[in-house]
């Protein structure tokens, strides 16, 4: 057994994080120093310079302009940008409806989308969830119909579309026959250019005070059928082989370790009664218990990783990385704001009330809550691990 | 990075789990909880030629010349049926301090035997007042013409009411609390003015406390130096438990969801039940993570004294965590049955609770790897 990275591996992280150093513009790494809110511009201007470096896409093939890493080159390089706290890249396009249509998608469909994502000409969101189908995903109702002239006409409501205001396209799963058996069966998976006419997207708040979420709505909007991606009908095996991808990435890691290095931060900074707050046994001693939660998931995440670079399918251990990383990562704001003490009742203040680093963890504190229900909520992860792991049946 | 067990490996675990499986089911760690030396010299011995005490010592003395991490595949399968030989007591605890301090011929002559299953050792480093502190020690030893005599008392000292020789540490100079000034004494069981006294703990096996009233001891090592070689044995004891507890852990879950998937209520099985499911999914989790630091915790336990004892610190912190969360959750799951004696999920339970409590628990780990330098070097 050994745990240590190979000396090329070694030499990798240290040729990204130079790289980062020198590239990430200034006013991004000041925002970045202090764990800071990102706008829409400043990750679009961050995702321009990782493609420009052909970097942007690790997950990608190499033919369709991806790296040609190893699971492991692109494990360091995500904790790499994670560690640094570059502006997170919207997922939608690189993670989520690339990869799809990589492996779905026609060779007309390849050569329309993928360049334009690689480049971050076109931005993606994603449509999903609707009101009524939200862990139960399958009982979408937003439908599709032929119109006999080589279009659909798409009518319903998707909801949780995050940043749906800034995307040039959707990617929706609707359906398209409501005779099938189950409800799995006809759906179907469909592009649609945000500018078609009947298609309204409309922001609102998250509790962290940032407009990411998004409802859109489809009045007869008409969408040619060259943009339906996989078989008709076909559109739940596309929703679940987006599952399988990259866990490692899942268990947020690099977020939870930069967090608390910021919690151990604060407590060396910040004085009560003449004394650091790292020096009260009762502070220390929180923060060690969140150090040991965190190794344990790095562990298991390092598991996974050994598995994928050997070429295995992930095991047992790499099911349960998006439950504890969700559960750790809010743990970790949960402790920031105990440690924050009365500078955590503050939310949006002008410079100089709170120290820099302090001002925005209020916001991630709120929202992170998001993060042990999407993605599948933790309870859903759990029935799966209960029917898949352990056997035990809901009959 | 790669933890994938080798051939040698896979075959030293496959060994392992058929041996625990044939020659000590668990009924028989329950049976041994009546007998006074609470295990049983032939099979210590069958252990013996298979080579297991061998594990992580060099071959001068008879050894494999193995590295911990082999070891932690064999405790963690004696765990799984909680065999109750002195295995980590005469390797990990006694064993690597002689081979530490020890000279050659020393060596030879305390560890060749206990390799080969005929002797077991003991390590008597903690007093009443000491809790986790190797440097709490007010046993002192004198010279005695050519030799020591000791005198003091040694607190729970694990196998020492069955041991052939113990490993004892006392003060040659210095004040309680003092890295300086410790050192190591072998002393035989049958030395006069040694008196044992035999402990009942509650995972059914024994312990000692150890009175020496001028017992004769043969001082292993350098005068005063042996601080380092505690802090290093009692991080394998520690590392060590890591490996038992995934071996506790894993049989007290899927005992539990056995359990779920078989015991009627309500007219379904229990196990059909979301609010059972879950968890049970929980101890699955926990079971996970305790294995993923214990991995760790091997690795570490050939590394540099302050990065094995940061690692090993936190892994023990995990697994006392962990542990207690699987098996008090798998008794519950069980219902009034698993408060019983006669169910076997008490003795996982008693020995769990006895892992926390050994080489440091929860608090003590916590406490030491977060006054480190490394915890706050960001």
């Amino acid at each position: 057994m050994d745990m240590s990275f190979s000396p090329e591996h070694v030499a990798f992280r240290e040729e990204v994080r130079t790289w980062i150093a020198k590239t990430l513009p200034e006013d991004l790494a000041k925002i970045a120093a202090v764990d800071g809110h990102f706008e829409h511009t400043d990750t679009m201007r961050w995702h321009k310079l990782l493609a420009q470096k052909s970097w942007i896409a690790p997950n990608w093939p190499e033919e369709y302009g991806g790296p040609g890493w190893d699971a492991t080159r692109r494990f360091i390089f995500n904790e790499e940008l994670e560690l640094a706290g570059t502006p997170p890249l919207s997922p939608f396009g690189l993670m989520m409806v690339g990869p799809l249509i990589i492996q779905f998608g026609s060779d007309a469909q390849k050569q329309r989308f993928l360049p334009k994502i690689l480049a971050g000409e076109e931005v993606w969101c994603q449509g999903y969830s609707e009101p009524n189908a939200g862990s139960d995903l399958a009982s979408l109702q937003t439908r599709a119909d032929d119109d006999g002239s080589g279009n659909f006409t798409v009518n319903g409501q998707k909801t949780w579309t995050t940043y749906a205001q800034y995307a040039d396209w959707i990617f929706l799963l609707v359906r398209t026959d409501n005779s099938a058996k189950q409800k799995q069966q006809g759906i179907s998976f469909l592009l649609v250019d945000m500018k078609t006419e009947g298609v309204i997207a409309k922001p609102f708040l998250t509790t962290g005070g940032t407009p990411a979420f998004c409802e859109t709505w489809f009045e007869n909007a008409i969408v040619p059928k060259e943009n339906l991606v996989g078989p008709l009908h076909g559109g739940w095996t596309l929703a679940k082989a987006l599952l399988g991808h990259e866990r490692t990435l899942i268990a947020a890691v690099g977020q939870s370790s930069r967090m608390l290095r910021r919690v151990k931060k604060i407590a060396l900074e910040t004085t009560a009664s003449g004394k650091r707050l790292i020096d009260d046994p009762a502070i220390r001693l929180r923060i060690a218990r969140m150090e040991v939660k965190l190794r344990s998931i790095e562990m298991a995440n390092f598991r996974t990783l050994a598995g994928a670079q050997l070429g295995h399918a992930p095991g047992p251990e790499s099911s349960i990385l998006k439950i504890r990383g969700s559960e750790v990562i809010q743990q970790m704001f949960e402790l920031a704001m105990d440690v924050m003490g009365p500078s955590s009742m503050t939310w949006f203040n002008e410079p100089g009330v709170v120290p820099p680093d302090q001002e925005y963890l209020g916001s991630v504190f709120n929202y992170i809550r998001a993060s042990t229900i999407y993605g599948g909520s933790n309870e859903i992860q759990r029935n799966v691990i209960s029917k898949m792991i352990l056997g035990l049946s809901s009959k | 990075m790669n933890f994938e067990l080798n051939d040698d490996e896979k075959m030293l675990v496959e060994t392992a789990q058929s041996f625990v499986k044939k020659e000590s089911p668990v009924s028989r760690a329950r049976k041994l909880r009546d007998d006074e030396t609470g295990w049983d010299r032939a099979v210590w011995k069958k252990m013996g030629d298979l080579g297991w005490m061998s594990l992580p010592f060099p071959e001068s003395v008879g050894g494999f010349g193995g590295s911990f991490a082999d070891v932690s595949l064999i405790v963690d399968q004696l765990g799984t049926t909680l065999v109750p030989e002195p295995y980590v007591e005469s390797v990990l605890l006694a064993g690597m301090a002689i081979l530490r301090s020890g000279s050659a011929a020393q060596q030879e002559r305390l560890l060749a035997p206990m390799i080969a299953g005929e002797t077991s050792l003991a390590l008597a480093a903690l007093e009443r007042t000491s809790r986790y502190d190797v440097t709490a020690v007010d046993t002192r030893a004198e010279k005695a013409g050519e030799g020591w005599t000791l005198k003091g008392e040694k607190y729970f000292v694990l196998n020492g009411h069955a041991a052939d020789h113990l490993v004892v540490s006392a003060r040659t100079s210095g004040k309680h609390g003092e890295r300086n000034g410790i050192s190591l004494f072998a002393v035989g069981k049958d030395a006069a003015g040694l008196k044992i006294q035999r402990v009942k703990m509650m995972d059914g096996r024994h312990a000692a406390i150890v009175t020496l009233e001028g017992a004769a001891g043969e001082l292993l090592g350098a005068e005063g130096a042996a601080a380092p070689v505690l802090d290093e044995v009692m991080d394998l004891g520690a590392a060590a438990a890591c490996a038992e507890g995934n071996g506790i852990m894993r049989t007290v879950l899927w005992m539990t969801v056995e359990y779920l998937r078989t015991r009627e209520q309500f007219g379904v099985k229990i196990g059909t039940f979301q609010a059972l499911q879950h968890r049970a999914v929980d101890m699955f989790i926990e079971t996970e993570l305790a294995k993923s630091t214990s991995i760790l915790a091997a690795i570490k336990a050939s590394a540099p004294a302050d990065e094995r004892a940061y690692e090993i610190s936190k892994a023990k912190a995990q697994l006392t965590a962990s542990g207690h969360f699987v098996v008090r959750e798998g008794t519950q799951l069980h219902g009034g049955i698993g408060v019983t004696d006669e169910h076997d999920i008490g003795l996982y339970f008693k020995r769990m609770q006895m892992l926390g409590a050994l080489h440091g628990d929860q608090d003590f780990h916590l406490q030491r790897f977060s006054s480190m330098p490394q915890f706050t070097a960001l």
